[in-house]
């Protein structure tokens, strides 16, 4: 039964914002904190006391399934008092700014607040207007930190070191906050990025963040160790990306066709919500020996408990 | 009726007349300057008239600033003709040319006749109204660029927008030929550059935001510059920002006659210093890559701009205080124009001659209008200026009603001791 680590936490952050302002030694300190809360999700009390009579406030400007009830169960796991707020009854509807929401909401004393927001930054604008910590479920197109932490927490927990691996990060990576910060992280721990998605959904010299740049599917998966899906953001599309969904599968689906050109033992992982039959074939998707994107889910509540324990304190 | 004012031994730079020289300044009893040069010195002035001695301080023509966006009418809270031309005093800029951009639009006679009766009594500084191109800034029908010049108009422009439409801009173009009239085109194709907020390359991929690409300026550039070729009107482009645009204006600069503008925040500025999100430096054109910004300086050098200006766009706080793509786009610039100009002095990027004559003969040439130089029987406007003094910007003491200053706690050197308009010193540090 995993307990609470008696060895002291020095974190360089106040905020968990991005991947992109922690240290390889802050990775890895959220990653063994993080290993420790697995087998406690799989006992039978999972409750501890770690943040007994601290305050989280979920703020979730856009819609959310997985994380935010993954940060719900974490604080509540964890023994906080977790609120979430409901954005759709609150007085942002009735045109408050973002900075008046969290001075109301800081002036209640959380300890922490988890926010995920539509625009790039909001969570950096917040994390300057309160005193408690702030971490981000995603912001804009930006950053989700414990989505690219979760991910290379699966990785790890199949037996893999992430050094030395060859990962592919294929779809719609203009619009991911999950491709940037695993391109940050993955980056950090050693692996060598494919990156692979149509010129349209390419975003801007990203070559310069150390990856290598693919249009042609085939070619990025070429000897690939993991592949990392993506969901096609449509809800983030303003004007013609692409010619057709059906075509968009054609070219950058994820279908065994393509898979046989990584590597034999080749794991998939998916952020979700997955549009089958769109961006990964649907038996892929549920392919037990390959596919972990299931086991992503269960482990995105360690890494949240985790965060949220280190960054209480 | 004034006492005549004698300065001497001061720097004097006046590009309009080809004076660089150190010597003195008369203003006579009207505010108008009666003599200019090396030859007004302690021997030739009236023994009893007390002079004023500059110890090789710059004495510099106004500065004409072609691009400033006022809050009158309809915005006061950002900035009112009084608050701007407080702001404008104090950095030297004596002419400005106010953005249409307002709430009525100046699109109309009327509108003129109001704005004009504003500027005469609320401004101590000579306002030069721009109307729009189009009415109601829509992009659709162009306005009565012959009934607006007669009411003082001296040039046409959308401001922050763009004429998309070529038919229209085509015929925007042959009706400026026929009345002689400047038009200010903002360099924006707004379908090449929908929802963009930062300069595309590796900081908007960073920051996660929408990128401008610096084609859609080259694009609009080519299309009015081809246009340009069968009836060459007055024409201007308000402001360039990159690389890709200078080169086009270098392969068409012998072809048709056309002027370019930049804003300062271009010249000193790149994508890099956005930094977290600073929303204060969210701008348009946005800030691109230093590349691009050595290609604007060397532009300056090589006569392929014509014209520095300020793109002063006061914005509260409450403005700018939101995520990134929710602030309001542009700074608060006019006072800190000319010593940020002579930051590019100072570096050894630009002569001071040359950037002088981009901020105040140039400009003046472009919108014809008899201001920017010391000519004799001219209105007195100049400015005085320690070259070497350091000093360091800061929002809090920000003159404009607007703070939204770009560069917050930089350090700058020379700054503006005094401004005479018409020959009274209307502002003193």
């Amino acid at each position: 039964m995993a307990t609470t680590s008696k060895k002291a936490i020095k974190i360089s952050q106040k905020h968990l914002l991005g991947i992109q302002d922690l240290s390889i030694s802050d990775i890895n300190i959220i990653l063994s904190e993080s290993k420790e809360f697995i087998s406690l999700n799989k006992s039978k009390n999972k409750k501890l006391d770690v943040l007994r009579g601290k305050t989280q406030i979920n703020l979730f400007f856009e819609p959310s399934t997985r994380t935010q009830s993954s940060f719900e169960l974490a604080g509540k796991r964890l023994g906080a008092d977790v609120m979430s707020m409901n954005i759709t009854n609150s007085a942002i509807k009735k045109g408050e700014t973002l900075i008046d929401t969290a001075m109301t909401l800081n002036a209640m004393h959380p300890d922490i607040i988890v926010i995920r927001h539509q625009d790039s930054g909001a969570c950096n604008l917040l994390s300057q207007k309160v005193n408690c910590a702030v971490l981000n479920a995603g912001d804009g197109r930006r950053e989700h930190p414990t989505q690219a932490l979760l991910d290379a927490l699966t990785i790890i927990d199949r037996g893999k070191k992430i050094e030395g691996l060859k990962i592919a990060i294929c779809g719609d990576i203009l619009h991911s906050r999950v491709a940037r910060s695993n391109i940050y992280l993955l980056n950090m721990l050693g692996a060598e990025v494919n990156i692979v998605a149509p010129s349209n959904l390419m975003p801007k010299e990203i070559e310069k963040l150390g990856v290598n740049k693919f249009t042609d599917m085939k070619k990025g998966l070429k000897d690939c160790d993991i592949v990392m899906m993506l969901r096609l953001q449509n809800e983030r599309m303003t004007s013609s990306f692409l010619s057709s969904n059906r075509e968009y599968y054609e070219y950058y689906g994820l279908t065994p066709d393509k898979l046989k050109y990584a590597k034999e033992n080749v794991l998939i992982m998916h952020p979700g919500p997955m549009n089958r039959g769109i961006e990964i074939d649907t038996k892929l998707a549920d392919d037990i020996n390959k596919s972990v994107i299931r086991e992503q889910v269960e482990l995105g509540v360690a890494v949240r408990m985790a965060c949220l324990k280190i960054f209480c304190e | 009726m004034m006492k005549k004012k004698y300065f001497l031994n001061a720097n004097i730079i006046d590009p309009k007349n080809s004076i660089e020289e150190i010597g003195g300044l008369i203003v006579d009893e009207n505010g108008k300057i009666e003599a200019c040069g090396k030859k007004v010195n302690q021997n030739n002035i009236p023994a009893r008239e007390k002079f004023i001695d500059l110890k090789e301080k710059y004495i510099f023509p106004g500065i004409v600033d072609m691009r400033v966006f006022v809050g009158e009418p309809g915005y006061e809270y950002k900035e009112n003709f009084r608050t701007l031309s407080e702001a404008a005093l104090s950095g030297g800029v004596t002419s400005v040319v106010t953005m249409p951009n307002t709430s009525p639009v100046i699109d109309n006679v009327s509108i003129v006749d109001f704005l004009k009766r504003r500027g005469r009594d609320k401004s101590k500084i000579n306002i030069f109204p721009s109307a729009s191109l189009t009415k109601n800034l829509e992009g659709t029908n162009m306005t009565e660029f012959g009934l607006l010049q007669k009411k003082g108009i001296v040039g046409f422009t959308d401001g922050i927008k763009t004429i998309q439409n070529t038919r229209l801009m085509s015929r925007i173009m042959h009706s400026a030929y026929d009345l002689d009239s400047l038009i200010m085109q903002h360099a924006e194709d707004s379908e090449l550059s929908m929802n963009g907020i930062v300069n595309d390359g590796i900081i908007a991929t960073k920051l996660g935001l929408q990128g401008i690409s610096d084609i859609s300026e080259k694009i609009i550039i080519d299309r009015d510059l081809s246009l340009l070729e069968e009836f060459n009107c007055r024409y201007h482009i308000s402001q360039v920002s990159s690389m890709k645009s200078i080169n086009s204006i270098k392969q068409k600069k012998n072809d048709v006659n056309f002027t370019t503008g930049v804003s300062i925040n271009n010249l000193s500025l790149n994508e890099n210093d956005i930094g977290e999100f600073k929303t204060f430096l969210k701008l348009s054109p946005p800030l691109r890559t230093e590349e691009d910004r050595i290609s604007l300086i060397d532009a300056i050098n090589k006569n392929l701009i014509d014209v520095i200006v300020s793109d002063h766009k006061p914005e509260d706080e409450e403005s700018k205080r939101l995520t990134f793509s929710q602030a309001a786009t542009g700074a608060s610039g006019i006072e800190t124009l000319l010593s940020l100009s002579l930051e590019l002095v100072h570096n050894g990027s630009v002569k001071l001659n040359q950037i002088i004559k981009l901020l105040t003969s140039n400009p003046a040439k472009i919108l014809k209008i008899d201001k920017g130089n010391l000519s004799i029987g001219n209105d007195a406007d100049f400015c005085i200026v320690d070259l070497y003094k350091p000093w360091v910007v800061k929002e809090e003491k920000m003159i404009s009603k607007s703070k939204n200053t770009c560069i917050d706690g930089k350090k700058l050197q020379g700054i503006v001791t005094s401004t005479f308009v018409k020959g009274e010193e209307l502002f003193k540090i």
